[in-house]
């Protein structure tokens, strides 16, 4: 069973979550959009997936600290690598995952 | 192009390092989940309804905590507006796709959906169809993974072979595939470099909207002035 708080709190999360989800592709999508949207919609990409990806390498705990040298940065350095040499995303992702698995063990 | 039915098995290959990557922090949510009491159906209906990692795993930190209905909505409003953005860029992308694809492809927009996603569509080798199968299987390894921590993640040892390196890793290389000129890299530097100073002194994870959108401002106001 469900209890009806909880249902309430899920289902109003669910909606506040889906509404930022559907709206742009709802209004934007299959419009003419003015030149320096596009320019900047075009940046977007790269923009977030490094402003979600840094933080997660370089700070630790909550309230966040800076902390440059982790198992986490140490491992990214020959994925980055891996990703710009070969440009593929199996083999980026099977290599960060194996050095990660190796130096846990070998360090913890 | 993906053929008629080729998008499915398309959007399945696609979506696996996601799915790899969703097994450990879902298990980890659910064990989280049922330590402050949900059952592992209670779990999986805020993973079916919801859908976004973090923002759960804070909701149920509050519900530990005694937080009220409208302060946990109201912090995953906050906490998932980020979507936004990404939505946005992705619309550009969608053409003139029917309303029922749309909701259903909307539902399923997360940080790493859209990684996925944007750089197949930028790609050109991509259209919704395998667009939503990517969000749906994603969604559904999610709501497996947290509802088989909650019935006894503890005894699950989801940290073996490096599983909790899987997001990263990929990450990593979608973000290389984004890097297609020295406006992208600037952007993206500029981009990261904000986004780690203001996770250290702002709350939540504000930083990542504000840092992304001060930093695509900065790069079309260099490509601009470079003309």
């Amino acid at each position: 069973m469900i209890e009806r708080e909880y249902c309430y709190i899920v289902l109003g999360m669910g909606l506040v979550t889906f509404l930022p989800r559907l709206l742009p592709v709802y209004f934007l999508s299959g419009r003419t959009l003015p030149g320096w949207f596009i320019e900047w919609l075009d940046l977007i990409p790269a923009a977030v997936l490094s402003a979600l990806l840094l933080p997660a390498l370089v700070t630790t705990g909550t309230p966040r600290t800076f902390s440059l040298y982790s198992l986490e940065m140490i491992v990214a350095v020959p994925t980055f690598l891996v990703a710009v040499k070969t440009k593929s995303l199996g083999g980026t992702v099977i290599t960060g995952m194996g050095l990660y698995w190796l130096l846990d063990i070998i360090f913890i | 192009m993906t053929g008629k039915d080729g998008f499915i098995s398309d959007g399945l290959i696609a979506s696996g390092p996601v799915c790899l990557g969703y097994i450990p922090i879902g298990i980890a949510f659910g064990v989280l989940a049922q330590k402050a009491g949900l059952s592992p159906l209670e779990t999986g209906f805020m993973s079916l309804m919801v859908f976004a990692g973090s923002s759960q795993f804070i909701a149920v930190s509050m519900l530990s905590a005694g937080a009220g209905a409208v302060s946990i909505i109201a912090t995953t409003f906050v906490v998932n507006l980020r979507h936004l953005l990404m939505s946005s860029s992705l619309s550009v992308f969608l053409g003139h796709s029917g309303r029922k694809k749309l909701f259903a492809f909307a539902y399923g927009i997360t940080d790493e959906s859209f990684a996925v996603n944007i750089s197949k569509f930028k790609n050109g080798e991509w259209d919704i169809n395998g667009a939503i199968v990517v969000n749906f299987s994603a969604n559904i390894m999610w709501i497996l993974s947290t509802v088989a921590g909650g019935y006894g993640g503890q005894f699950i040892k989801p940290h073996s072979f490096g599983m909790d390196y899987a997001l990263i890793a990929m990450f990593i290389c979608l973000l290389v595939f984004q890097l297609k000129g020295r406006i992208y890299i600037f952007t993206a530097l500029l981009a990261g470099i904000l986004a780690v100073l203001f996770s250290i002194f702002l709350p939540g994870n504000s930083y990542i909207i504000i840092a992304s959108v001060f930093a695509a401002v900065t790069g079309v106001f260099i490509k601009k002035m470079g003309r």
